[in-house]
């Protein structure tokens, strides 16, 4: 019943190496609907970045189709697949990526300044919203080195937010985070999923794995297990089991 | 909407580097003002030259009567009596190159004070004489019009003259002299001149009203020359050949008739003029291209290490959606930018340091519009042309490796 947002069907992806061909992806198929929570697992190796990137519409594919929200992709020029990832996509990365010395706010407005059919009204309006959604209402005016680590991933989450992506696509998003922190991002990604926004975690933590709702898992470029997960944590009831803070 | 956009956020990114983005100016702006003040002083220094160069008379004018045959035999020009005072007056009314114009008589004679005399010549002219030979008076005054209409006898002698007949050191304004037993009276004394190019003595002159030279000394009613002042070095040539015209109707001369009259420029001197002072503006054209240039690369020295450096921030960019010429864009605005406000600074800085120079110095300095348009224009160019490379370079950058770059 729901949309399919992500179709992937025997994609391969091969790098060139010198004389030797590398076959990062080996012809893998799956499909993605709206408002699902998926990681996607693999230790280092295991192609998950290649994914990844296809995913992002940073790479394209080299045999195999992939569509997303419809469109597929499939040599795009650069310019395309710039508005497919400006249009579609929200990233979060490990290291948050936010532009130093620049405001919260700012820093959310950041895609849409890439976007010329919205207004800055409009831009502001919602760069308020999407902070508001990540808790950091009252924090919009600091920069990033005025924020907590959480903090910054959270502006982050905001910022991926702000073009009302078909899906968010977070790669180590709690890679540099300690638990207590990844947990309170889990959380604020479980109540974005909640509101059905459709969210791809790639991560090779089987901890975090255990917060969504489905896990792909991946090895030497061939999908070796996907399954729904049946008994989903909550981040919000592993935080409050957590020992208290001393500070 | 876009440009927009990118305005505000290659603005964004100056302002949040105040000091890389001082330094990259500091180029420009040094540059820019070296340019100006520079071209200032060049400029200041060319007039002054181009005002000595003037006052050796480099845009005279000299008619003079010739080519007169008769029977087969050329005759010396002071024997012709072709050049008259109606010449004068036609030349006087349609020639519109010619600043001054004088009628020029002269003879030779003694000029007698008391015991004591030298043999000098007599020049007869009208007032403007001083002013196309750029001579300058130590004492007293020009004759004038009125003067010349009365055939006044007065006269204005050169320095040799006056230490000559005045060696007691008498100030000789206001004193009676005879130029062969005709009474003159001194009413002025011309500045020191020294020798000509030619070796002539310049300060031995005695000049009076050519009316008075004409019917006292003379006892003619031709005239021996007539001399002017074109508008300008450049207009020299213009004006020979426009007096030659005028002349040649006046004489009704028709078409096949050789000139009865020779109308001669200073032609050594004006190429001596116009060689000088192509000189100088290349050497200056030199100087401030170099100024440019090194202010130029300083631009593209910073924007290449402010790509390498906002590697990171580039693959974000382009990874939630940013174009490649969007990125194109932005290192462009913000190279012209800087360019744009170091120029003006430099500009400011520029006319600064020459009013300093003209003030603290006394060097004569000039800046002229032509400087500042053109330094502008060039370092706003400097800073498309050098920030183009850095920003095709961020531009054409994958954003997997940007993203990844540490």
């Amino acid at each position: 019943m729901s949309k399919e947002i992500i179709k992937i069907e025997n994609l391969k992806r091969e790098f060139i190496m010198g004389t030797e061909t590398v076959h990062a992806l080996k012809g893998i198929s799956f499909t993605i609907k709206e408002g699902e929570f998926v990681t996607i697992m693999g230790s280092s190796g295991s192609g998950k970045s290649t994914l990844l990137n296809i995913l992002g519409c940073l790479d394209q594919p080299s045999f195999g189709t992939f569509e997303i929200d419809g469109l597929i992709v499939k040599d795009l020029s650069r310019n395309e697949s710039a508005t497919i990832r400006n249009e579609k996509i929200g990233f979060i990365f490990q290291s948050y990526n936010l532009l130093s010395r620049t405001s919260a706010l700012e820093n959310v407005e950041l895609p849409l300044l890439y976007n010329c059919k919205i207004s800055s009204q409009e831009r502001r309006k919602r760069a308020i919203e999407s902070l508001k959604m990540v808790g950091l209402a009252d924090r919009m005016d600091h920069t990033p080195s005025q924020l907590s680590g959480g903090q910054q991933q959270r502006v982050a989450i905001a910022r991926s937010l702000i073009n009302n992506p078909v899906m968010i696509l977070a790669d180590e998003a709690t890679g540099n985070l300690d638990t207590r922190t990844s947990y309170e991002i889990m959380s604020v990604l479980q109540d974005l999923n909640k509101q059905g926004i459709t969210i791809i975690f790639v991560t090779h933590e089987p901890d975090i794995a255990s917060f969504s709702n489905r896990t792909i898992m991946l090895r030497d470029g061939n999908i070796i297990d996907d399954y729904i997960n049946t008994n989903i944590r909550s981040a919000k009831d592993r935080l409050a089991k957590l020992p208290k803070q001393e500070d | 909407m876009r440009l927009l956009n990118l305005l505000k956020i290659a603005f964004k990114a100056i302002v949040l580097n105040k000091m890389r983005t001082l330094l990259t100016m500091l180029g420009i702006i040094i540059g820019v003002a070296s340019v100006i003040t520079m071209l200032a002083i060049g400029e200041g220094s060319k007039e002054s030259i181009r005002t000595a160069i003037s006052s050796l008379g480099s845009n005279i004018i000299a008619i003079k009567p010739g080519a007169d045959v008769r029977g087969g035999v050329r005759r010396s020009r002071t024997e012709m009596e072709s050049l008259t005072l109606k010449d004068y007056e036609a030349i006087k009314e349609k020639a519109t190159l010619l600043t001054y114009i004088t009628p020029v008589v002269d003879g030779g004679g003694q000029v007698i004070n008391g015991s004591n005399n030298w043999p000098t010549s007599i020049i007869g002219v009208n007032s403007d004489y001083l002013n196309i030979k750029v001579w300058e008076l130590n004492n007293g005054s020009m004759f004038t019009d009125i003067d010349v209409k009365s055939a006044a006898k007065v006269a204005v002698i050169g320095k040799t003259i006056v230490e000559n007949i005045f060696p007691d050191g008498t100030n000789p304004v206001g004193e009676m002299i005879r130029f062969n037993n005709i009474p003159f009276l001194v009413i002025g004394v011309l500045a020191e001149k020294g020798e000509n190019t030619g070796g002539q003595d310049q300060d031995d002159i005695f000049i009076a009203p050519y009316t008075t030279v004409q019917k006292r000394i003379l006892a003619i009613d031709h005239l021996m020359e007539i001399t002017g002042s074109a508008v300008s070095e450049a207009e020299a040539q213009n004006a020979v050949d426009e007096v030659g015209e005028i002349l040649r109707s006046q004489h009704q001369l028709i078409d096949n008739e050789e000139d009865d009259f020779h109308v001669r420029s200073m032609d050594e001197l004006i190429t001596t003029f116009s060689s000088t002072s192509e000189m100088l503006t290349l050497l200056l054209v030199a100087v401030a291209s170099i100024s440019l240039l090194i202010g130029g690369i300083g631009i593209m020295n910073i924007m290449y290490i402010s790509v390498k450096e906002r590697t990171k921030e580039i693959g974000l960019r382009m990874a939630i959606g940013a174009k490649g010429s969007d990125i194109l864009l932005q290192f462009l605005i913000e190279s012209i930018l800087i360019s744009i406000t170091g120029g003006l600074l430099g500009v400011i800085l520029g006319m600064g340091a020459t009013f300093f120079i003209e003030t603290f110095f006394h060097w004569p300095t000039y800046i002229a519009l032509y400087s500042i348009i053109i330094s502008f224009a060039v370092c706003v160019i400097t800073g498309i042309f050098f920030g183009w490379y850095p920003a095709r370079k961020a531009s054409a950058l994958d954003p997997i490796t940007a993203l990844r770059y540490e």
